[in-house]
């Protein structure tokens, strides 16, 4: 049968390359993907991961759909580094939103200078606070916190949905679940597009991330709590002071990336504003390797294929499957690669778990663990 | 060299399939387009497929005038506004969205746009170059409020509702209304699923409505789950906004059938003749924008008489499913003896009437 067994020295060199081979293979799948559905491949192909960047119109649409994503992420690669798996950004987007949303509704039609920041605030705390509770209940009952905050998303998502339909819905809106457009939003970063300055403040958390993990004592001890929770007890850091850290931080950003969507392109509360960016988050994180920089790129690439996708929807009359087949295939050809850089195949002609302790079957798991140390 | 060979080749079939791209775009922009954005896929055999019908219809009614293209599964969320954005960006001359959650991002669309059309199903904004429209789907469930109340032997019929917006509440009071008018003791349970598709979501709602006595399913969501559920429990259902019988023959009493063709095709030929304005329709039975399916053979000969009456009485104008007198569920009075309800009332409805029980989700 067929093991899988760990290299003792995984190659460096391949962790870097392991994305960009990821992203060929996704596109050599994708021909044959498209060649399959009687689709002519290359100009699908063109339509998707080029026809967005020839106008002005589609780098700023570029920006508005990679601004969450890239915000998000960047709180969970510092989360992931530390081994603190918080999966439910999706959720803390959602209260991000409905706490800054709220603030605007409470002040209506008041407005000034002043709302955009408190908006802003509210939403980062709004989103923390609903990471905080994934980060008791672990530092406090060891509560699995995959569990934990992956279920707080409905919870989320529920709570928005219920408010818009009830105490904070428009009310000349005959009844239907939406706020009111809020009395402010985002500014414009180019004139007749969506593009908001949410791109740039994106841009500041990528750098203020990259000095944390590169430059500052605290991310050394997050690396350290994701590489070797022993060795981080050992140097006397604080392992709950940091699990705390990493929730507050990725949730006040998904919070900020929330508050973002519903001030700027949104512009009002609506049920369907979390649409998925905290899971699609998840897989900008990996695929940019759990680094600042790499996220940068990652959230514009699955930002691309999102928007390309679209185009070519329209287009082609492809099926609107097509996006999400694509943005999966990437996942799982990095995993795939992954698995092969950290782990050797190899045919064994019996089995005796009892004899290889090292070869019983915890490949997926063992990934996952071992996955984001550069 | 083998590397330089296949870099031509890739280089060849890139520039190959350029050309093809260009040729087709130069080709599309000759004539009007006509877009669609669907909140379902088109295969939900529900309300985007329904939708999508009409877009067949346009396509043979105009043939080689028109071009067509389409969007399906578009979030009411954040990526509406980029895909209307986006066809309006392409060249389409009419984009019709057909759910409620585009009104806003449709209407800020339109503002950049002022020589491409819109139209909007089941909003309340209108512009220059947005129209509305929407179909009087509360006629359709008088009809089948009327089956329901002969039909069900527990005397409970269950209610699959998705959002509380004024559209949905109508349903479920006209239908309650008219099943009270021929069962006094009826009961209506009714589950909000707050989503428009979710099959999974719709069968978890239509056993816990099995599972409170119900023996009718009625269901204001797009998918047939709820249909093929009644199919398997072999209790009996009404089918929405498409003929559902074929997910189940045993179960489907009739259908509440959407049919938007000649809305679509009177609005595209107003816009081939230049004569497109802004308008707010609300087409029903009437019109046969609303209509029923076939009748199931289980029903008996009076109940059939029965519902054609109705129907025939809402075509001619002698029937209106909000006749007074009719209360409030709190009981305040709402119509008065013989009164009518204005439209006004009906789309902006946010109470159940009297008998109703249960509270409407706030």
């Amino acid at each position: 049968m067929l093991r899988l067994e760990p290299r003792r020295e995984p190659s460096r060199i391949m962790f870097y390359v392991t994305p960009f081979l990821a992203i060929g293979l996704t596109l050599v799948a994708g021909i044959v993907l498209f060649a399959a559905l009687d689709k002519p491949p290359l100009p699908a192909m063109r339509l998707i991961f080029i026809e967005p960047l020839t106008s002005l119109r589609g780098v700023a649409e570029l920006l508005v759909k990679g601004t969450p994503l890239i915000l998000i992420a960047i709180g969970l690669a510092i989360s992931f580094r530390g081994g603190v798996w918080n999966i439910g950004a999706e959720g803390q987007f959602a209260i991000g939103a409905l706490a800054g949303g709220t603030v605007a509704l409470a002040f209506y039609p008041t407005t000034g200078w002043w709302l955009l920041p408190l908006m802003s605030l509210a939403g980062m705390a709004g989103g923390a606070a609903w990471a905080a509770i994934p980060a008791l209940l672990r530092t406090r009952f060891n509560a699995n916190e995959i569990l934990v905050s992956l279920m707080l998303v409905y919870v989320a998502v529920l709570l928005l949905s219920s408010l818009v339909h009830g105490a904070l819905r428009d009310p000349d809106g005959l009844n239907f679940p939406e706020s009111r457009l809020f009395q402010t939003s985002l500014p414009i970063l180019i004139e007749g597009t969506r593009a908001h300055v949410g791109f740039l403040v994106g841009l500041v958390a990528v750098l203020l991330s990259w000095i944390l993990l590169e430059r500052h004592v605290l991310g050394f001890k997050i690396k350290v709590l994701g590489q070797a929770p022993r060795a981080a007890r050992y140097g006397g850091f604080s392992e709950k002071g940091l699990i705390w850290f990493c929730f507050l931080v990725s949730g006040g950003c998904a919070g900020l990336a929330g508050l973002f969507e519903a001030a700027g392109p949104v512009g009002q509360l609506v049920p369907a504003l979390p649409s998925g960016y905290g899971f699609t988050a998840i897989v900008v994180a990996f695929l940019g390797r759990l680094n600042p920089l790499g996220v940068l790129l990652a959230g514009l690439l699955l930002a691309l294929t999102s928007i390309g996708g679209e185009t070519a929807q329209i287009a082609m009359s492809l099926p609107s499957a097509t996006t999400a087949v694509f943005q999966g295939m990437l996942l799982f050809f990095l995993l795939a690669a992954d698995v092969l850089v950290n782990y050797r195949p190899r045919w064994i002609a019996q089995r005796s778990a009892a004899a290889d302790p090292l070869a019983r079957s915890e490949a997926p798991v063992g990934t996952m663990q071992r996955l984001p140390i550069p | 060299m083998r590397a330089s060979r296949l870099a031509k080749l890739v280089a060849g079939s890139a520039v190959a399939g350029l050309m093809a791209l260009v040729g087709w775009a130069a080709h599309a922009q000759t004539k009007p387009k006509v877009s669609f954005v669907y909140v379902g896929p088109i295969g939900d055999h529900g309300w985007s497929y329904q939708h999508h019908q009409g877009l067949q219809a346009l396509k043979a009614e105009f043939g080689d005038k028109i071009d067509t293209n389409y969007v399906e599964n578009v979030p009411e969320g954040p990526d509406a506004e980029r895909v209307i954005d986006q066809l309006a960006a392409s060249g389409s001359s009419i984009i019709f969205t057909t759910s409620f959650g585009f009104m806003n991002p449709t209407i800020k669309v339109a503002a950049r746009y002022a020589n491409v059309k819109f139209e909007h199903a089941t909003g309340f904004k209108q512009a220059p170059n947005v129209a509305t429209y929407n179909a009087r789907f509360y006629e359709g469930r008088h009809v089948i409020g009327l089956i329901a109340g002969k039909m069900t032997k527990t005397n409970t019929v269950g209610y699959i509702a998705s959002f509380p917006i004024p559209e949905v509440v109508m349903g479920i009071n006209s239908a309650y209304l008219a099943a009270k008018s021929v069962n006094p003791n009826i009961k209506f349970k009714i589950v909000w699923v707050s989503t428009w598709f979710d099959p999974g979501k719709e069968t978890d709602a239509a056993k816990a409505l099995v599972d409170q006595g119900a023996d009718i399913l009625m269901q204001h969501t797009d998918s047939p789950a709820a249909m093929k559920f009644a199919e398997e429990k072999g209790i009996y259902a009404f089918g929405q906004a498409s003929d559902m019988a074929s997910f189940g023959p045993n179960a489907q009493l009739t259908s509440i059938v959407d049919n938007w063709r000649p809305y679509y095709i009177r609005r595209v030929k107003a816009l081939l003749e230049g004569t497109w304005q802004t308008s707010d329709t609300w087409d029903g039975i009437k019109q046969g924008t609303v209509s029923l399916a076939p009748w199931s053979r289980k029903l008996p000969a009076d109940v059939v008489k029965l519902a054609e009456t109705a129907r025939d009485g809402i075509a001619a104008g002698t029937l209106h499913p909000f006749t007074g007198p009719i209360n409030k569920q709190d009981g305040s009075p709402w119509l008065k003896e013989g009164e009518k309800a204005s439209d006004k009332d009906l789309l902006s409805m946010n109470f159940y009437v009297a008998g109703i029980e249960g509270a409407l989700p706030k």
